[in-house]
């Protein structure tokens, strides 16, 4: 608690003195002190300093800078969980306990908005505050896809797998959590400003006309970057640099390939949102003419710099589900993962490929024609190395004696639902039937299932697998298994027919549609209803296993990779003694397959 | 829960040290810190094409990329003296690269001054303009920072030869603002 006290003291302090700053260089040019819109940008960007600075970077870090003692962190028990912990097993929990309630209060907010597209007309609320649940919705819910899984299982998981004791750099891991929590503040406080009606994509030129809401998406994009890229650096660097010893690229398990491609999305794209974000905010409050076409500028330059991150942002959301879910079906089939190289590959062509298909969500915005045929191409071109991750899956699962437990259930949904995407993907990035389907329900339909049905599903997969590891007792199966079940069918049936609403001719982002499509409006909002009820039954699995789970083994699956070679939850720094890697880490099935070994120590160390 | 830990970085697959794993993060945060200047330089030319005012103070232009390509190779010196341990040295050339970019920013902000009248940023040259060198500024700014840091540290003796990582770090940080320098320079007075 003193830490978030601190935070916001010195957030407060540093907010004063930004938006102070400012007024005095407005008052030099003869302008009033206050200066709104303005003002409140200076002030944000100021506050996020005060706001780190005040959680612990002052205090364990740039004191350092001036010489001055820096503090040990010796926090134990839950409290650590509130504080600037270094330990990369309590920011790894850190991201998965804030950004799972940011999804449950997102997965509200799309509550809310079936609930208004239950019947046709207007039932609940105005056009306007639909439009901004629905922002908020997409905005929070994009937030949580980037950085849920990675920042969850990269931070908790992946330097265990690797046989490190630690991330690369332990504080700027920290520094990477503690930029989320005034991110989030941020757009929830966009309410209080009549929140934005832009939908997460923020485009120009109507984000430099609507309601100053807007600025709050604008600086929390920005904001929530820093946290994308220093991740990254850090994850690439572990990797890089921190692998125990026998531990060969080509050992390594392949949720490490899945974030290592991740991170380098993250760290290539992430300065391009920025851009957006700053480009915009410097249009908005600076009188900047990046998007204005009077003065010349170019309104496709927004969309072209935002989707330049935002379509690889749609990988980096899915690489590492499936990562998860190829790991759960080595270890639930009992066979070594099928074609490992093949699959390392297939998630490095994402990676290339990432760069070359933006432009796919620009066919009806006035982009040159002839270029459309390119980036169709580019676009389908993507699942070829996709399709290597599926086959193998399938590979992997071909002739195994498949074990149908709660985490596996939810892996082999991953590749059900990231299938019924990708293949609409296709649909999609066809110029003929984009230009008919653009902005209709049928697009809704298809980035849930890649991004809920692949992402969503996978983040589950990893929590019921690890939570063993992560938390040293059992989640209750059964009502892990009921749980699955209730998502699986509650989220197909919540979208499968909003393919053919959008087919039909539904609208995205409009609070109302033609009294015919009714019927399958009422069924679809009927199904997410019962969607929702179902994360329920998720939470009190999770939290009465906490304190009442059966006492989790070591090893609880049989994995071989090694985090499981570990006592659960792992010490301080993971392993007693360091490990040493002899082999590849999928040898199930194979007599006498070996993935480490734990050498007696050295007399001298 | 124990604060005195056992660690065996050192037996790390790459043998990497403590400085090594250091390089590695701080060469991939340039890397992608470059990817920011490349998308204000893709902008420059997918908004104003080739286009250049004649009003561009081009004497000024030369005069502060001088400045700053200069202040590169004493900031390189300045990295070489404290390698060596010669103390002396290595404060001397970081103070002359700290006077210079001073000297670099105050010539920014007179084109400014100047720019102003000519094209503001609500005319696309003036939007270009001013958030390419604005983005520059900044991190010309925040590298004065740290190199005030280093010499302050430096003056009370903290690095030596075997010692010098956050002098490094500021150098290649600096080397890479200079870098970006040069294509913005090129981009926006020469082309």
């Amino acid at each position: 608690m003193r830490t978030i006290i601190q935070g916001l003291v010195g957030g407060v302090i540093a907010f004063i003195i930004g938006a102070a700053l400012l007024g005095i260089v407005r008052l030099a040019f003869g302008l009033s002190f206050w200066g709104g819109e303005a003002s409140l940008v200076a002030g944000w960007l100021a506050f996020v300093i005060g706001w780190l600075l005040g959680v612990g970077v002052w205090e364990y870090w740039v004191r350092e800078w001036f010489n001055l003692p820096v503090k040990k962190f010796e926090a134990t028990g839950t409290s650590r969980y509130f504080t600037f912990c270094t330990d990369h097993k309590v920011v790894g929990i850190q991201y998965l306990v804030t950004f799972l309630g940011l999804f449950l209060l997102a997965g509200l907010l799309a509550m809310v908005m079936r609930a208004e597209l239950m019947a046709p007309g207007r039932n609940y609320m105005s056009g306007a505050t639909y439009n901004n649940v629905m922002s908020l919705h997409g905005t929070i819910m994009v937030f949580v896809g980037v950085a849920a899984t990675v920042g969850a299982f990269g931070n908790y998981i992946l330097p265990i797998m690797i046989g490190a004791e630690d991330m690369a750099f332990p504080r700027l891991n920290a520094l990477s959590f503690w930029f989320v929590p005034p991110v989030a503040i941020l757009l929830l406080a966009s309410v209080f400003s009549n929140g934005y009606d832009t939908g997460w994509t923020g485009y120009a030129t109507l984000a430099s006309s609507t309601r100053e809401g807007v600025i709050f998406y604008n600086l929390a994009f920005f904001t929530v970057g820093f946290s994308s890229i220093l991740g990254a650096v850090n994850i690439l660097t572990t990797v890089i640099a921190l692998r125990a010893k026998g531990m060969y690229w080509g050992r390594l398990p392949i949720f490490v390939w899945a974030s290592l491609g991740t991170a380098i999305l993250s760290l290539i794209f992430t300065q391009f949102i920025a851009l957006a974000m700053i480009m915009s905010l410097l249009d908005r409050v600076a009188g900047f003419s990046f998007f204005d076409a009077f003065a010349g500028g170019d309104p496709l330059l927004y969309q072209n710099v935002f989707w330049f991150y935002s379509h690889p942002a749609v990988y980096v959301m899915i690489l590492p589900g499936l990562g998860i879910a190829l790991e759960i079906i080595s270890v639930f089939s009992r066979k070594p993962l099928f074609a490992y190289k093949w699959a390392v590959f297939g998630m490095m062509g994402v990676v290339v490929l990432s760069a070359l298909v933006w432009a796919h969500h620009m066919f009806t915005s006035g982009m040159d024609s002839p270029l459309r045929i390119p980036f169709m191409i580019t676009t389908e071109l993507i699942s070829v190395p996709t399709g290597l991750v599926f086959l193998t899956a399938l590979g992997t699962m071909w002739g195994g004696k498949l074990i149908l437990k709660t985490p596996m259930l939810f892996a082999l949904a991953v590749i059900f639902n990231f299938l019924i995407g990708g293949i609409t993907g296709i649909f999609l990035s066809d110029v003929p039937v984009d230009i008919q389907l653009q902005d209709t329900f049928f697009v809704v339909a298809h980035f849930h299932y890649t991004i809920v049905g692949g992402g969503i599903f996978a983040l589950f997969a990893g929590i019921y697998y690890w939570y063993p590891k992560m938390t040293g007792r059992m989640y209750n199966e059964r009502q892990g298994k009921i749980q699955f079940w209730w998502m699986f069918i509650g989220f197909n049936l919540t979208f499968i027919p909003m393919f053919w609403a959008g087919l039909n001719g539904m609208n995205r982002r409009i609070a109302d549609y033609v009294p015919d499509l009714g019927n399958i409006n009422f069924f679809t909002s009927m199904s997410a209803f019962f969607l929702g009820i179902g994360f329920l039954l998720f939470v009190y699995n999770m939290a009465v296993s906490l304190k009442k789970g059966e006492v989790a083994a070591d090893n609880p699956w049989g994995g071989y990779t090694l985090e499981w070679q570990t006592s659960s939850p792992p010490p301080l720094e993971n392993f007693d003694t360091p490990p040493e890697v002899v082999g590849d880490p999928y040898g199930y099935g194979e007599p006498d397959a070996k993935h480490v070994i734990f050498p007696a120590p050295a007399a001298t160390d | 829960m124990s604060t005195t830990t056992v660690h065996h970085h050192h037996q790390s697959e790459g043998n990497y040290s403590k400085l090594t794993t250091d390089r590695v993060g701080l060469w991939l945060f340039l890397l992608s810190e470059s990817m920011l200047f490349l998308g204000l330089l893709s902008a420059r030319f997918y908004l104003a094409g080739t286009f250049r005012p004649p009003e561009l103070n081009q004497a000024l232009g030369v005069g502060i990329t001088s400045i700053l390509l200069v202040s590169s190779l004493t900031m390189f010196r300045s990295e070489v003296a404290i390698r060596h341990g010669d103390q002396s040295s290595f404060l001397r050339h970081l103070l002359i690269t700290i006077v210079l970019s001073i000297l670099f920013l105050g010539g920014v902000a007179y084109e400014w001054s100047q720019a102003f009248t000519h094209f503001s940023p609500n005319t696309v040259f003036g939007t270009i303009f001013f958030s390419m060198t604005g983005m520059h500024a900044l991190h010309v700014l925040s590298g004065i920072f740290l190199m005030l840091l280093i010499y302050r540290n430096g003056r009370s003796g903290k690095y030596s030869e075997h010692n010098h990582w956050s002098v490094e770090a500021t150098a290649k940080y600096w080397h890479m603002v200079d870098v970006v320098w040069v294509f913005f320079y090129a981009a926006l007075y020469l082309v």
